[in-house]
């Protein structure tokens, strides 16, 4: 147990992959132990998070006190440059660690159906949440970026290989934006290790904590120019994930092509990535020049939140229309995070939590009628709420809580990041108001066209939703339900650290 | 310490045993006639790994002058005699397992291998202007003809050609360079002439040397402009032979632009200026704008490549961009990454050419179209292939990305921004045309039918190419230091 408890990340990291490992070496054709081994590999870091859940201190901060991180892990990797391997989590990886067991977990199971080389498909799902735990739980950003990059590989080939008709195009376009950013990433990654000081060795580092001591930057990291340069390199490489418009054109194709399950999965957390990476890099290493930078992140924020609405209502294919609401939500994280109040930065990090869960719901359910009506259309259904009425609830469970109804968690983060945003920037955050009007009003439309209404007869006999797509979507409806009603939970995780975020930054002249 | 001829000889061995089996190889071509006979292969592997052996366990203690000064016997040069002599072994297996070579394969193809091979040594160890010469020539003139091992072939005549014209142009503009070094210094020793230029050259005559010289290093490196003979070249060669010279000549090329430049041209570090040149001409400038050049234009045109083996010509010619800028600021730093890098490049370059020879085998072509559905028809040599093509676009957890953080490093510590930026965007570029091989592969269904076999020693093969590709992407701490060391043996 103690074994356990002082390398939890590194279990939660690497569990998944070991299991991959196993699968890759198991012969083909024994597809249900290989489910089984995947399902295996990716429920015991949710067992894990669940002893993480308990252990967590939630009244000391992290961010940038190295030593309020807790369960950290730190070697020496690669000493001549100083490499470190160093994990920790704090209250802004919290949730994120959590989501991703969660959704990952869920999306190997949700992966049930697939026939095709099912073998390297749960390789690849499980490297793939390997990837995403590293990102979450890495404070060194060398190590970030390698399990950044790592991500790269299995989901061009999960799009690419397992995809919808345009997959190829949609996977190339994928990993070329995503490339893109992240050699800026590395470029700023570089730049900041040479010319910021270990205080404790004298030497480089890349130790992201050590970066946030304003104190280890010499002199030319000092000079305010270079440090905006910097930090757009870094920007544009989390816009990209966001994405932020006009960094999106990537996603609504990704999103389509994509399988089910891995849909879920670049919905539910890849996108976080962004919005994370902002907040556990961007925000603490270079605080006066997010100060400088709030505006424009607010403008950009409103315009991913109404633009990325203005699209979905225009969309006749539901994917693309969960795909562009995913948009408009990850707008409210940048609104919340450009405020630099508490209420605003717990409601963009809310935000992002609730939001991997509501748009998992809403991918899964796209797929299951996908399964079965082997279309999308939203105009091509009618009257589906008499024929799968339980379907019908949970679409309609997750369509509200999509578009914000009180009641459900999603409405508490957009109404925290309204609230904590206001009073900084009035007339940005009143155009993104009226965002939710858009984002409500596709939403009903959507359901009404394809639900109500006379019956299109071709789905008279369509199939109900299984037991195994409800237990994907149940507990997610339920988190989201009960974080709607109480969120204290989830609030009580963050908001120490996401506090003394806001005071990193305001602080700083 | 400088030995005489019949001391030298003791601390040749490598050379020595390259030189026996050639000429073993010789008796062997008159009695083997144009019988085709495994022999041959057999004895040039025996041969490259003896010269390998000893190699490695060369005393590579400070620097010794063998046969009067000529060629200098450092850690550096043993780093590369040892990463030249791994390649030729590797190329030796690929050769075998080369159907087209097969029909033709004899002892004399062998001979030309190891030749360029021992030109390899010299040019890694050659100190003295008139020895890098004589080794260049000895790497060039065997590689023609290997170019023009197919007769009857045109492309492979073609190649051959424009081989011979190239490097010959590139040969005598180089030694016209040395010519003038030697009349600026009175010697033809390098360490010599680097001490003579530092007293204070007229600095015309010395930067014109200097351009000179960069056309000859430049031709064997393959850097735009001087890259227009290597893609022909490369598509009208044996396979094995293409990928013989995108790894082995090249890197041979870069350590004798290393010595060279690092003895004749540099300052030591603490005195401030790196270039000792940099007062006429902005020599870091310069070769920035090379590398820049050399790697946009490689991948530009890669981009739209058909063949598969062009294709890695082109990106042979990126990659060479890459390398130099660790050298364009002529620091130690730099020059380990190259080294670094050249270790990581000869593992997924090599590796990326044996996996188009196997399937070279079946289609008798190298066009992209008969690599689609590999990842059926023959998983092992795709998922290879695969990781190879990533780790020469630089992402992680590959060896390839270490070795450009690297090189990326040294450009970003001394300011040189710009040219990072370039290198950045330009991995992008190789990431489209690396990638659509891999898309051929894995999401493209099997244009030929029935799976295409993979034999035992070619699995193996592959297996020893990828794991390094793979460990060096997670621990390469020890690699960078036996780089480390052997610069620091240059720069001393």
């Amino acid at each position: 147990m103690d074994f356990i408890n002082s390398h939890i990340l590194t279990l939660m990291t690497f569990l998944p992959v070991a299991g991959g490992a196993i699968i890759l070496m198991m012969p083909s054709g024994r597809d249900n132990h290989i489910k089984t081994i995947a399902a295996v590999a990716s429920f015991l870091p949710v067992l894990l998070a669940v002893q993480l859940w308990f252990l967590y201190d939630r009244t000391v901060a992290g961010v940038n006190v190295a030593s309020q991180f807790q369960f950290v892990e730190h070697y020496t990797w690669i000493p001549s440059i100083n490499v470190e391997y160093f994990m920790g989590a704090d209250g802004i990886s919290m949730p994120m660690i959590m989501l991703t067991t969660i959704v990952s977990f869920l999306a190997v199971v949700g992966s049930w159906g697939i026939e095709k080389q099912i073998k390297g498909y749960m390789t690849l799902i499980l490297l793939l949440e390997t990837g995403m735990m590293g990102v979450f739980a890495s404070l060194d950003f060398f190590l970030f970026y390698v399990f950044w990059e790592v991500m790269l590989l299995p989901m061009y080939f999960l799009i690419g290989i397992w995809g919808g008709p345009r997959r190829e195009y949609a996977a190339i376009k994928f990993f070329l934006y995503t490339l893109l950013g992240s050699v800026l990433m590395l470029l700023v990654m570089l730049a900041l290790y040479f010319n910021t000081t270990n205080p404790e060795t004298g030497g480089h580092t890349f130790n992201m904590l050590h970066y946030m001591q304003q104190a280890t930057h010499n002199a030319w990291l000092k000079g305010f120019d270079i440090r905006i340069l910097m930090f757009l390199g870094l920007f544009i490489g989390f816009a990209i994930k966001v994405p932020l418009f006009p960094f999106h054109t990537w996603l609504p194709d990704a999103h389509v092509e994509a399988p089910t399950a891995i849909s879920v999965i670049l919905a539910g957390i890849l996108l976080k990535m962004g919005t994370y990476g902002l907040m556990r890099i961007s925000f603490p290493i270079f605080p006066d020049v997010t100060k400088w930078f709030v505006i424009p992140m607010a403008v950009l924020g409103a315009i991913n939140i109404v633009y990325g609405a203005l699209c979905a209502m225009a969309q006749s294919d539901l994917k693309k229309l969960v795909a562009y609401s995913s948009i408009s939500h990850m707008g409210f994280c940048l609104l919340g995070m450009a405020a630099l109040t508490p209420a605003g930065m717990i409601g963009a990090a809310f935000q992002m939590f609730s939001h991997g869960m509501i748009t998992s719901m809403l991918f899964f359910l796209v797929g299951v009628v996908y399964d079965r009506a082997h279309h999308r259309d939203i105009d091509g259904f009618g009257g589906l709420g008499a024929v799968v009425p339980v379907y019908t609830f949970f679409i309609t469970v997750a369509f509200f809580a999509s578009l914000g109804l009180p009641g459900f968690s999603g409405f508490i983060a957009e109404a925290m990041v309204f609230l904590g945003s206001f009073g900084v920037f009035r007339t940005i955050v009143m155009i993104s108001a009226s965002g939710i009007i858009i984002v409500a009003a596709f939403h009903l439309w959507a359901l009404q066209r394809i639900f109500l209404g006379p019956l299109n007869p071709k789905y008279a006999q369509l199939e109900e939703i299984n037991a195994r797509e409800i237990f994907c979507l149940a507990p997610l409806a339920l988190m989201t339900l009960f974080l709607g009603v109480y969120p204290m939970p989830v609030l009580n995780l963050m908001s120490a650290s996401l506090n003394h975020l806001v005071d990193v930054v305001k602080m700083v002249i | 310490m400088v030995l005489g001829n019949l001391a030298s000889l003791v601390y040749f061995l490598p050379e020595l045993a390259v030189t026996a089996t050639i000429l073993l190889l010789v008796v062997l071509h008159v009695v083997l006639k144009n019988r085709r006979s495994p022999a041959a292969a057999l004895l040039a592997l025996l041969g490259t790994g003896t010269a390998l052996l000893f190699a490695w366990m060369t005393p590579s203690g400070a620097g010794m002058g063998l046969f009067e000064g000529m060629v200098l016997l450092d850690g550096f040069a043993v780093f590369f005699k040892v990463l030249t002599a791994l390649a030729t072994a590797i190329v030796i297996f690929m050769s075998i397992d080369c159907a087209e070579l097969a029909e033709r394969t004899q002892a004399e193809y062998y001979i030309f291998l190891l030749s360029v091979l021992l030109g390899m040594f010299l040019l890694s160890s050659a100190s003295d202007i008139v020895m890098v010469y004589l080794a260049l020539e000895l790497v060039s003139i065997p590689s023609y003809l290997l170019a023009g091992y197919f007769k009857g072939k045109g492309s492979s005549t073609e190649a051959s050609m424009k081989y011979v014209v190239y490097g010959a142009t590139a040969s005598g503009v180089m030694i016209y360079g040395f010519s003038l070094l030697y009349g600026m210094t009175g010697s033809t020793q390098i360490s010599e002439i680097g001490r003579v230029l530092a007293m204070g050259a007229a600095p015309l005559p010395a930067s014109l040397a200097a351009g000179m010289v960069t056309v000859g290093f430049g031709y064997k490196i393959a850097a735009v402009p001087f890259h227009m003979w290597s893609p022909d070249v490369y598509e009208g060669a044996p396979t094995p032979v293409t990928a013989f010279l995108s790894v082995g000549p090249k890197a041979a090329g870069f350590a004798v632009l290393v010595r060279f430049f690092y003895t004749v041209f540099a300052s030591p570090e603490d005195a401030g200026g790196i270039w000792k040149l940099s007062s006429s001409v902005d020599w870091t400038f310069l070769f920035s704008v090379l590398s820049a050049v050399t790697m946009t234009v490689g991948n530009l045109l890669a981009v739209n490549q058909k063949n598969v083996k062009r294709l890695l010509a082109y990106s042979s010619i990126a990659h060479a961009g890459y390398m130099l800028m660790g050298f364009v600021l002529l620091t130690a730093v730099g020059l380990k990454a190259i080294l670094f890098y050249l270790v990581v490049y000869l593992f997924m370059n090599l590796g990326a050419f044996y996996v188009v020879v196997l399937v070279a085998n079946g289609s008798r072509s190298e066009d992209i179209s008969d690599f689609s559905g590999l990842g059926s028809r023959a998983p092992v040599a795709a998922v290879s292939l695969a990781i190879f093509l990533f780790a020469l676009t630089g992402i992680p957890p590959f060896s390839g990305f270490i070795g450009k953080v690297y090189l990326f490093a040294e450009v970003i510590n001394r300011g040189v921004y710009w040219l990072a930026l370039v290198a950045a965007l330009n991995s992008v570029i190789s990431l489209y045309y690396y990638a659509r091989i891999v898309k051929v592969m894995f999401l493209e269904d099997p244009t030929q039918s029935g799976e295409l076999p993979v034999a035992f020693v070619p699995r193996v093969m592959l297996g020893i190419l990828v794991v390094p590709t793979l460990l060096l992407g997670i621990y390469w701490e020890p690699v960078i230091r036996v780089a480390e060391a052997s610069v620091k043996i240059l720069t001393n």
